[in-house]
């Protein structure tokens, strides 16, 4: 059912004779159910010519004032003609640069307000396009959100309409609020959803981690915006990350701030007829990021956690990081990785027991559902692939719950093993008093080996409990728990007495520390998978 | 120096991380000679170097004091932060603390590197003897942080480890020749 009335025969007939499309006028007469919008193109043209026809009539039989009929008759037919005119000549620049003329049987004069927008990228033509274009990125999904983003010079010709619109009702004593007319975003949608979804077959989800976007432009008429720009510079303020100032929130906020004289002595109301519909800047797909947790053995001495680069120099070939995430990168065909790790170990400490709490953040991935098998034999691959570093407890876990393996952190215990050398000579009842001390508070200043990126300070830390293994005259082997934070080596060596006590200070000698393991860290996330 | 012990089997701490540089007969006083500790992450450890007098047999330090002038003294120096905000700037010949010996002689510590200071070693003041007993490592002086830029030129006026022992064993000789 055509769902204008005689109430908005003015309004629809003004903006129709100045070149407003059907939809348009839907929303400037405050359509706010969806079916009507969804008719095809030529039925709302032809429906609301025939509306205006009998008002035409209805004119003639009604209106006292020939001359004023004339007028409008006359404006109205100009209209029309206009539409049979133009409406060939009109082609638009696709992203690839390839041409796409529009949908040929639609002899459409572009709108002068949506500019094609609620025109030919309503048609299931543009829809297709738009959906191939998905099938073609390759993405995993099984519900999608879509944006859209549209030149801000829409809002502008917006503001014109409404101008214009608003007068006219006026004059009738009526009153258009902002908020009383369909927004533009809102209209696309209505029309757009049922069809993308129809033919992607999913479902629209506004919480949907995949997203589809299209960005439209139409650079035949971005100098409608710069007048604002002269007139608010304040609104309008460069910023690094924007190609243009005239952002959208800029003109829409410079755009509440004019007065209805100054904006109607700047800019046509109401705008005018463009020559060309919006272009396609871009059809994006992007699939937000997953996680993978786990745990991980390093078995290494020569092996970093992440790469090691000093001045642009690789000091070592490999790191943890990069043995685990190459292989998840690739199986979630992802474009790249964020990892994260409960603490993190020297590049020449081993990580034994039951290994580091590690997640990946895959940014972008193009696969996401996998089956708590696939998962394992991923996982499988890793520890194929590398005897440097083995790999348990893999699983998908949520952003929110990598949080626990950060509270760990600082919170937790951890257990080391270290072979420690004296330069003296040592016997077994040396070092037994060791085994004695329990929760001994020491004193640490920042390590001088980390120093240079660092604050300097002052920390207390707790060694909870140590137990010795004594060896020879020179060495023995000492096991420790300590509270999380604690710079083990530093405990041992000293750190030309920064660190204090220290083992050498405890033993009175001067003690070195040639390995290091930890033996596990006391963190219960993510949770233990059987095998 | 320190006392004599067996050699580890793997090289020391010191020698694992830092690279020794020297500079001898600091400020012309003759045998004054410095050893600037320099870690590969560029920090400067200032120490003393074994041929220093103060670390000579019979040698008795009677205070040491990082009030190098009326109105500047290297214990008020703060850092805060990453960025070590508030630190004091050394110029190679600024003085970080004076040694004076029961002996009545007194020697000027020199920075021997431009940087910023970082810290200076409180625990000698409290117990001078660890000077003596291990300079290199606990005995320490002060930590300099050289500008990023500078980590590499800030030791370009210093001696190598080896250009080192050649000039104590030439003072040696010397001394031996005139005596």
């Amino acid at each position: 059912m055509f769902p204008l009335t005689e109430e908005n025969k003015h309004v629809a007939q003004l903006l129709f004779s100045t070149g407003t499309c059907p939809r348009c006028i839907f929303r400037f007469c405050g359509v706010d159910f969806h079916a009507p919008y969804k008719h095809s193109y030529e039925e709302l043209l032809n429906d609301m010519q025939k509306f205006l026809k009998a008002e035409k009539d209805e004119l003639i039989l009604e209106v006292p004032n020939p001359p004023l009929k004339k007028i409008r008759l006359q404006e109205l037919e100009d209209g029309i003609d206009n539409l049979s005119q133009n409406g060939e000549s009109k082609i638009s620049v696709i992203e690839d640069g390839s041409i796409a003329s529009p949908n040929s049987n639609l002899n459409v004069n572009v709108c002068n307000v949506c500019l094609g927008i609620l025109q030919e990228f309503c048609e299931k033509e543009f829809i297709k396009k738009v959906c191939q274009k998905v099938e073609a990125s390759g993405f995993e999904f099984t519900n999608l959100v879509f944006s859209v983003s549209f030149p801000p010079q829409l809002s502008v010709r917006e503001h014109a309409a409404w101008l214009l619109v608003k007068q006219e009702m006026g004059k009738q004593s009526l009153s258009l609020g902002r908020n009383d007319i369909v927004q533009l975003k809102e209209a696309y949608k209505w029309i757009t959803y049922p069809l993308f979804s129809e033919e992607l077959g999913v479902p629209i989800d506004g919480k949907s981690l995949f997203e589809v976007s299209v960005v439209f432009a139409h650079p035949e008429t971005v100098g409608d915006c710069h007048f604002l720009g002269k007139i608010f510079p304040d609104c309008f303020k460069p910023a690094k990350n924007k190609q243009s100032i005239f952002t959208r929130m800029a003109v829409m906020k410079a755009l509440n701030k004019i007065k209805e004289e100054d904006f109607r002595k700047q800019f046509p109301c109401p705008p005018n007829s463009p020559k060309a519909v919006c272009t396609v800047l871009e059809i994006e797909c992007a699939h937000g990021a997953v996680f993978v947790a786990g745990r991980y053995n390093k078995y290494s001495r020569n092996l970093p956690q992440t790469p090691w680069i000093i001045d642009g120099e690789r000091k070592l070939e490999s790191s943890v990081e990069e043995l685990i995430s190459d292989h998840l990168l690739t199986v979630f065909k992802a474009e790249s990785f964020n990892f994260s790790s409960s603490g993190r170990e020297d590049v020449d400490v081993r990580t034994l027991g039951n290994g580091r709490p590690f997640a990946i953040e895959l940014v972008n991935p193009h696969r996401v559902h996998f089956t708590s098998q696939e998962i394992k034999e991923l996982q499988q691959k890793i520890n194929k692939s590398s005897n440097k570093i083995q790999v348990r407890d893999l699983q998908l876990v949520s952003r929110e719950a990598i949080g626990h393996m950060k509270e760990g952190e600082e919170e937790k215990t951890k257990t080391y093993s270290a072979l420690i050398w004296t330069n003296k000579v040592i016997q077994k009842k040396d070092i037994e008093f060791l085994n004695d001390i329990k929760d001994l508070k020491i004193e640490q200043k920042t390590p001088l080996r980390v120093l240079h990126r660092r604050p300097l300070a002052l920390r207390t830390r707790v060694i909870h409990s140590m137990e010795t293994h004594y060896m020879d005259e020179h060495h023995f082997r000492l096991y420790l728990k300590t509270q999380a934070g604690t710079y083990i080596k530093e405990f041992v060596h000293g750190d030309f007495g920064r660190t204090r006590p220290n083992i050498g200070s405890l033993m009175n000698v001067t003690a070195d520390i040639l390995e290091l393991d930890v033996e596990s860290v006391d963190v219960d996330w993510p949770p233990a998978l059987d095998d | 120096g320190e006392e004599p012990q067996e050699p580890p089997a793997v090289p020391s701490l010191v020698d694992r991380y830092f690279t020794r540089w020297y500079k001898a007969d600091v400020k012309g006083k003759p045998c004054e000679d410095h050893c600037i500790l320099q870690h590969s992450n560029r920090i400067c450890v200032i120490t003393l170097a074994e041929s220093h007098p103060v670390l000579q047999s019979g040698k008795t330090i009677k205070s040491i004091s990082y009030q190098i002038s009326t109105n500047c003294s290297r214990l008020q120096n703060k850092v805060s932060g990453k960025f070590k905000r508030g630190a004091q700037f050394l110029t190679e010949l600024a003085p970080l603390c004076k040694i004076y010996c029961s002996d009545g002689e007194e020697y000027t510590i020199s920075s021997c590197v431009r940087g910023r200071l970082m810290e200076v070693n409180e625990n000698i003041l409290h117990k001078p003897s660890i000077l003596q007993e291990k300079p290199s490592t606990e005995g320490y002086i002060a930590v300099v942080l050289p500008k990023f830029e500078e980590s590499k030129s800030v030791t370009e006026g210093l001696l190598t480890q080896k250009q080192y022992e050649e000039v104590v064993v030439k003072r040696i000789n010397a001394t031996t020749a005139t005596s």
